[in-house]
C-alpha cells in the first residue's frame, strides 16, 4: 500500500505520464533523473502525505524507492 | 497590458517605491496583495487607486521579519487570488548612525527586516511557484549595497545580502522557470530619503551624473518590465536605477 502511494506521489511530482516500470529498486536521480529540488519537493509531499517528518540526514541515505517505502513504513 | 490576470505580492507597498510599483503592476494588468506594517491608510489609498484602474487589490498588515505572519499574508493572498505570480520584496527600513554608535538593535532590526524579510518571503512564495513552473521574483536592494555609505553598515550589508541571496536563488530555480532579480536605487525621493540632512543630500547630487533624483516610478519601470514575458531570458541580475551614480 505504501510502496503504491510513493510511487503514486513520485509520478505526479515528476510529470510522469505513467508510473509503470517503478519497481522498489529504481533510484530517483539515476533512472527517473529526478534532480535535487525535485528530491526536495517529493520528501516533502510524502511528509505532507503521511504526517511524518523526514530529516535530510534520512533523506540523503536513500539509494532507491524501496528504501524510501522501508523508512515510511517505519515510521507511520 | 502585459501582466493580465497575474497575481503580484509587493512587501512595503503602502509607500514610495513599492507603492509606485504595487500601481504599475495593476496598469499592467496585475491584481495585487499590498503588504504594509504600519499604516492601513496609505495602504488602502493604494488599493483604491488599483481599484480606480480596475484590477483588484488586498491591503494585507504582516511584519516581514516574522515568518509566521508571512505564512498567513501568502495564505490570505492565495485565498484570494488562485496563482501567486510576481513576489516584490520592497519592504526595508534604515537605521543610520555611526558603526562606533551603531547599537546591537540598530543592526538587527535593519538586517531582519530588510534581508531576513526577503527571505522569508521568498521562501513562503517558492513552494507555489515551483508547482506552477512559473514565477517572478524581484527585491528591491540598493546601490549602497555595492558600493557602501558611511553611516549605513547595516542598511549595506542588508542590501548587498540581498543581492547574494539573488544570484543564489536565480541559480536553484531556473530549471523551475522562475526568474529572480534585483533592482539596486540610488537616491530615489521617498519618505526614507526626505530624513536625509541637507548636506547629505548635497552630497549625493554631486555624484549624480544625470543631476536629479529619482522618481519611485523611475524604479517601478524596471521592476514591471522585470515581471513580464519580456524579460523572461533575465535571471540572477542586478539594475541600477541611479542616474548614473554608480558605474
Amino acid at each position: 500500500m505504501v510502496f503504491e502511494k510513493v510511487v503514486e506521489i513520485i509520478a505526479d511530482q515528476l510529470g510522469l505520464d505513467s508510473a509503470e516500470g517503478i519497481k522498489p529498486s529504481t533510484s530517483l536521480m539515476k533512472e527517473l533523473e529526478a534532480d535535487s529540488l525535485d528530491a526536495v519537493e517529493i520528501m516533502m509531499a510524502l511528509e505532507d502525505e503521511f504526517g511524518i517528518e523526514i530529516p535530510d540526514e534520512e533523506a540523503e541515505k536513500f539509494k532507491n524507492i524501496g528504501n524510501i517505502v522501508a523508512y515510511i513504513e517505519e515510521n507511520i | 497590458m502585459k501582466l493580465l490576470g497575474k497575481t503580484a505580492i509587493v512587501t512595503g507597498g503602502s509607500r514610495g517605491i513599492g507603492k509606485a510599483i504595487a500601481i504599475k503592476l495593476a496598469e499592467q494588468g496585475a491584481n495585487i496583495v499590498v503588504n504594509y506594517s504600519s499604516s492601513p491608510e496609505s495602504a488602502n489609498e493604494v488599493i483604491r487607486m488599483i481599484e480606480a484602474i480596475g484590477r483588484q487589490g488586498i491591503a494585507i498588515k504582516a511584519d516581514v521579519s516574522n515568518p509566521s505572519e508571512v505564512e498567513e499574508l501568502i495564505s490570505i493572498a492565495e485565498a484570494k487570488f488562485s496563482s501567486i505570480d510576481i513576489l516584490i520584496n520592497n519592504a526595508g527600513i534604515t537605521r543610520d548612525t555611526l558603526l562606533m554608535k551603531m547599537k546591537e538593535d540598530d543592526w538587527d532590526s535593519v538586517i531582519t527586516t530588510n534581508l531576513k524579510g526577503t527571505f522569508n518571503c521568498t521562501k513562503a512564495v517558492t513552494k507555489k511557484m515551483i508547482r506552477q513552473r512559473s514565477g517572478k521574483i524581484v527585491s528591491v536592494a540598493s546601490v549602497i549595497g555595492i558600493v557602501g555609505n558611511a553611516g549605513q553598515a547595516n542598511y549595506a550589508a542588508s542590501k548587498a545580502g540581498i543581492i547574494g541571496f539573488t544570484k543564489s536563488i536565480a541559480k536553484e530555480l531556473g530549471s523551475r522557470n522562475i526568474n529572480v532579480n534585483a533592482v539596486a536605487p540610488g537616491y530615489i525621493q521617498t519618505d526614507m530619503t526626505d530624513k536625509l540632512s541637507a548636506e547629505v543630500k548635497e552630497g549625493l547630487m554631486a555624484g549624480i551624473p544625470l543631476k536629479r533624483l529619482g522618481a519611485p516610478e523611475d524604479v517601478a519601470n524596471i521592476v514591471v518590465f522585470l515581471c513580464t514575458e519580456e524579460a523572461s531570458y533575465i535571471t540572477g541580475q542586478v539594475f541600477n536605477v541611479d542616474g548614473g551614480m554608480v558605474m
